[in-house]
């Protein structure tokens, strides 16, 4: 029945090599007419296939393996969602056991995936069209314009790359698509490759994520040497769930599992951009902003809380539930060290980043305090990836209306903005509705997931529900404070009209996709999540939803009304008299907040005084006077060598004959003498 | 004998066919007009013959076990086919320019036919007759361009030590049949058990000698060190269609046979071959790698280039086991018939517009003048050093494999085949070295005058399609090497 889904990635590389080897040939409109297309037909087909996977009727076969299902639902739909691996080849073939294979597999979190991989990046595709074409038109100025059809291309290969991703079969296919992801990531950030902040930002983020995907590929390798395979989907892989036991009861081995998890998972923090390793995140805003709203928001950086998704039964089950609450932890300092940042932010773009950070930082909290498989422990594994959904909704969202502005403005500086309410009536409303949605007020679709977060946190540690409680009232602060800065308050143009561009609307192109996304985001709270998606693969309820509001959520929103009445306080004005005492108050650390806490500072300390002073300085004199000189002087004798055995090919059939013999008989003594 | 055994030689019976169809066509147009549609001819039969070779056979024995096929025997036959196709479709401009395309098509079948008959042996008279097949109108092939001293030059050197190495060979095969009195493959192996097993060295002299003198005369055709000395003057002398046809098609068929008999025949005396092997290897690699780093003439050094890819080839019969080392022998010809093969038709379409001339200095500075063929060639020389994800690279990763397969690092042997693998390592350093080169003549040195742009006819592009796609894809999509080491 899913035999079409080869489709799903086939489709996005014929447009990448189309687009990349062929695009310059073509009109600007032309390109992104086929990028836009492809994911029309993309979208289509992730919506059908999650219609089938989750609400058909009757049989199906896929790999030979044949699925009765009732809604979906295998035993006469009272049971779990079938893992439909739909094709699965294998690609090398080191052993056995041990084999490199490429596949499609839909679990309900894959199937999720598709969905929002699909809509965030369909709904990008359309708007870029807008976008690009003013900003190229920004552009103009530096003498570089070109880089339309480019930009399509890149995205197309982004698409493909993060679908193979979330429906990898293996841990290896997965880390493929995950390095494909991170070299998308670095082309777009570089996008604008004459800037320098571009391309420095480009390099720091792949440099940054690369050293936490070396820990990703240790820890697969530690994976894959003891347990001899790289398959980790326990429902699809016959023998795993024993040997992963062995491996578990054996005391020698018992180091072996949550060591490769958490290698893993440090993999995922690069690119999830926990604390430490976030440094990258804010400064990949230089990339146009759609690429930000598409990778740095709602799809790439959440690969990491994908992939401690895939693999949580494998930390629940063999002991390693104590890494896993370590991820809660260092997850929980992320999500406040990123709200404080974000409330000293000039940059919107910038703000929104801290907040990405934020959020994910939610999202990885949320799996941190599973501890079962059932019941009340894994509640944090639905609410996860009910936050992931509603989050890259109102997310891109939010990134799209602000690309709005900065293509309006400009800028990205909260100082050039300011009263645009009346001059773009539409974008206000939608960043309204995404700032509400992120501040969890009720019913938008943060409420809910957020809530069910904070819920789990209460269940498994008071403290922890309590200090995400306070994160979330930061969060509401801090949206609304970027919100009040941008639509509200003193309005830059109104200061001097005469000699400002006046601010308008943007095109039709740029607002539809936003209009949607806000639809979405009203109402994707209200989605029965926890039919489709829960730990144990059995329908769980949400109670929020039946207006079954525990304390926890009373304390929440009330959390978020203070946030909000703060803000509002605060900065709704004309003139912002509270926010500049504060300022002047605390200077240092209102300096320190700007300045992102230092954390840039000590790694460029770390690395650039300790790593290069002591190794690489060096190791770089070895290198280039040891090695080299060894290298040169082997270079030196090979090439003295081809010139002194030159005159053996001397021409002289006679002299060929005689070697030719010599050679032979020589070869018989050597024969009859040492063997 | 049984005349229906001729039916069950199909390829060859093809060939044949095509054979036959080339000389009356030949025979019918007499005008250089009525020729023109010669060339596409023969492609569209060689064609047949590649679809033919790759559709499922049985295994054959006729002949009272005089001609043996395997599904291996098969697969090397649909390699050669395809290799041959290739060297057709490229040799359009070159062959109507000589105005006797007829008879090169005709030479070119002919010595089709020995290879065929060479790697289908049962016996060693057999495969003899096959090799000399083979190898009489390769010389007239080499000789093609009459007009040219170094196409005689080449031919003659070839013929002479042709000759020579056959005489050596008949020399070894005769030993043999005096060690077992019986040259049939199958027999000889048996024989050779008990011969073996007695670990009397008087007996086991004689068929030593013969090992290493037919080994001498089959590494001659495949140009291993030291009987690589006619190589580098016959590449350079010959047409450089010829060329291609002598280092990719004659070398694969020859590797292909002496695999199989080293494994198949001389199964008992493993131990000798091996080491035989080991040295010669290491020596044809190394020694080809420095004499190749020196040479400015760019035929002459894809003939060092051979040499040295020719030990590489080889160096899958230092494993242990069978299955692994033919498949991935064959691989290893598969993608070098794509990548040689490319770097000759390029080579030959600029030789025909630039009067003759291969110095790698004509090179300076291809890429500003016809940049598409300087990235073919630039692929092509990557997918020779081996640089990942072309086709190169995965049929190294596989010969180093197969190489060290079976063999226990810790054992004498063992250790050795490790050592010599590790040797083929080092040196694709070297072998990258002056494959690089010559992209940094297309790409980096400075030229005032490059080369004209031209167009090649669409033949050779069509054959350079081919090989663009072997090298890119023959590497990463798997199922090549699947069907290939199915078979095996």
């Amino acid at each position: 029945m899913f035999d079409y889904a080869f489709l799903i990635l086939l489709l996005p590389f014929l447009s990448f090599l189309l687009l990349g080897l062929l695009g310059m040939k073509m009109p600007k409109k032309v390109a992104g007419i086929i990028g836009t297309c492809v994911l029309a037909v993309l979208f289509g087909l992730s919506l059908y296939t999650a219609y089938h996977y989750f609400f058909y009727t009757g049989e199906y076969e896929a790999m030979k393996e044949t699925f009765h299902v009732v809604n979906g639902r295998l035993d006469g739909g009272q049971g779990v969602y079938p893992t439909v691996t739909v094709f699965n080849f294998t690609w090398l073939r080191f052993t056995e056991l041990l084999t490199f294979n490429i596949g499609f597999r839909l679990t309900p979190i894959s199937v999720m995936m598709l969905i929002v991989i699909t809509t965030v990046s369909f709904m990008v595709h359309i708007y870029s069209f807008g976008y690009m074409a003013e900003r190229d038109e920004n552009y103009k100025a530096e003498g570089y314009e070109k880089g339309f059809q480019r930009f399509y291309a890149f995205l197309s290969l982004f698409t493909m790359s993060m679908l193979g991703l979330v429906v990898a079969t293996n841990i290896f296919q997965m880390y493929l698509f995950w390095e494909l992801v991170g070299v998308c990531s670095y082309l777009l950030i570089g996008f604008y490759y004459p800037k320098h902040a571009a391309v420095h930002a480009s390099k720091k983020a792949f440099i940054v994520t690369r050293f936490a995907d070396l820990f990703f590929l240790i820890g697969i390798l530690f994976f894959s040497f003891y347990v001899g395979t790289f398959n980790y989907d326990m429902n699809v892989t016959p023998g795993l769930t024993e040997k992963l036991t062995a491996i578990a009861a054996n005391p020698a081995l018992q180091w072996v599992l949550p060591t490769a998890l958490f290698l893993m998972f440090i993999g995922g923090a690069g690119k999830s951009a926990m604390f430490p390793l976030h440094i990258w995140l804010p400064d990949a805003m230089e990339g146009p902003t759609p690429v930000s709203a598409l990778i740095h928001a709602a799809t790439m950086v959440v690969a990491g809380v994908y992939q401690v998704a895939s693999l949580l039964p494998i930390y629940i089950q063999f002991h390693a539930t104590e890494q896993l609450h370590w991820i809660a932890y260092i997850a929980a300092f992320t999500a406040f060290y990123a709200a404080a940042v974000a409330c000293a932010q000039r940059d919107i773009k910038r703000g929104l980043a801290f907040s990405t950070i934020s959020q994910i930082a939610y999202m990885l909290v949320a799996l941190g305090v599973c501890t079962s498989l059932e019941g009340e422990g894994s509640l944090g594994y639905m609410a996860s990836m009910f936050h992931l959904f509603t989050h890259a909704m109102f997310k891109a969202l939010l990134f799209l209306c602000s690309g709005a502005i900065i293509v309006i403005i400009g800028s990205n500086f909260k100082d050039y903005m300011g009263g645009l309410h009346k001059y773009m009536p539409i974008t206000n409303i939608c960043f309204l509705i995404g700032t509400i949605a992120i501040s969890g007020f009720w019913p938008l679709a943060g409420f809910f997931s957020k809530d069910e977060i904070v819920d789990a946190c209460f269940n498994f540690a008071p403290a922890l529900g309590w200090f995400m409680t306070l994160v979330s009232g930061m969060t509401a602060f801090y949206m609304f404070r970027l919100y009040y800065v941008i639509f509200w308050g003193q309005s830059y143009y109104e200061l001097d009209p005469e000699h400002r561009r006046r601010p308008q609307e943007v095109p039709f192109v740029m607002w539809g996709p936003l209009v949607l996304l806000a639809i979405i985001s009203c109402v994707a709270g209200w989605i029965p999540f926890g039919h489709f998606v829960s730990l144990n693969g059995l329908p769980e309820e949400i109670a929020l939803q039946h207006f079954e509001f525990g304390s926890t959520a009373w304390f929440s929103l009330l959390a978020a009304t203070i946030g909000f009445g703060l803000a509002t306080w605060m900065y709704a004005g004309k003139k912002q008299p509270v926010a500049d005492a504060l300022e002047r108050t605390f200077p240092k650390l209102h300096k320190a907040a700007l300045n992102r806490f230092y954390i840039d500072d000590a790694w460029q300390f770390f690395t650039h005084k300790i790593v290069f002073g002591c190794f690489s300085i060096p190791i770089a004199w070895f290198d280039r006077h040891v090695i080299d000189g060894t290298f040169n002087f082997l270079a030196w004798g090979t090439n003295e060598a081809g010139e002194s055995i030159r005159p053996w090919q001397s021409g002289d059939v006679r002299q060929y004959a005689v070697w030719f013999i010599t050679g032979t008989v020589a070869l018989t003594l050597v024969l009859l003498c040492l063997v | 004998m049984n005349y229906t055994d001729f039916l069950k030689m199909i390829p060859e019976a093809v060939l044949t066919a095509i054979l036959v169809i080339t000389f009356i066509c030949d025979f019918a147009s007499a005008r250089q007009t009525e020729r023109k549609w010669m060339n596409p001819l023969v492609s569209v039969m060689f064609a047949a013959l590649t679809v033919v070779c790759l559709l499922p056979m049985a295994p054959v024995h006729a002949f009272g076990d005089m001609y043996v096929t395997s599904s291996a025997v098969n697969v090397i036959k649909a390699i050669l086919a395809f290799g041959s196709l290739i060297v057709v479709l490229q040799s359009r401009s070159w062959a109507e320019a000589s105005g006797k395309e007829g008879e090169f098509y005709m030479l070119l079948t002919s010595t089709l036919l020995g290879m065929f008959v060479m790697v289908s042996a049962g016996n060693f008279l057999m495969f003899f007759l096959g090799l000399e097949m083979a190898s009489v109108p390769l010389a007239t092939m080499v000789a093609f361009d009459m007009k040219r001293n170094e196409s005689a030059e080449g031919a003659a050197k070839f013929i002479l030590t042709a000759t020579f190495s056959s005489g050596v060979m008949l020399y070894g095969i005769s030993f043999i049949y005096g060690a077992c009195g019986t040259l049939y493959f199958d027999d000889v192996r048996h024989t050779l058990m008990t011969v073996i097993a007695s670990g009397d060295l008087t007996k086991v002299f004689l068929p030593v000698m013969g090992l290493v003198f037919f080994f001498s005369g089959l590494g001659f055709k495949i140009s291993l060190v030291p009987f690589h000395f006619w190589t580098a003057d016959t590449y350079q002398g010959a047409p450089t269609t010829v060329t291609g046809y002598l280092s990719v098609i004659s070398k694969g068929a020859a590797a292909f046979t002496l695999l199989s008999i080293l494994f198949n025949v001389f199964t008992p005396m493993d131990r000798y071959w091996h080491v035989l092997l080991m040295i010669v290897v290491v020596l044809s690699i190394t020694v080809a790698n420095l004499f190749a780093i020196r040479q400015g003439e760019l035929k002459r050094f894809m003939a060092f280039s051979s040499i040295s890819q020719a030990g590489y080839i080889m160096l899958a019969a230092i494993g242990d086991k069978w299955p692994t080392s033919v498949s991935a022998l064959s691989y290893y010809i598969l993608v070098y018939v794509v990548a040689n093969m490319a770097v000759f038709s390029i080579i030959s379409v600029v030789e025909q517009n630039n009067g003759g001339k291969t110095d790698i200095d004509d090179y300076n500075g291809f890429y500003q003048t016809n940049p598409k063929l300087s990235f073919l060639m630039t692929l092509a020389m990557f997918s020779l050093g081996g640089i990942p994800p072309f086709a190169g690279m995965f049929s190294k990763f596989f010969v180093f494999m197969a190489g060290v397969d079976g063999s226990d690092i810790h054992t004498t042997m063992g250790a050795w085949s490790y050592a010599v693998v590790f040797i083929a390592l080092l040196n694709t350093v070297i072998s990258l070295y002056y494959y690089l080169k010559i992209v940094k003549a297309m790409y980096i040195k400075h030229n005032d005058n490059p080369l004209p742009t031209f167009n090649s006819d669409n033949n050779t592009k069509f054959a350079l399609a081919l090989c663009t796609t072997g090298i890119l894809l023959f590497g990463i999509c798997s199922y090549v090497y699947d069907w290939i080491s199915m078979a095996a």
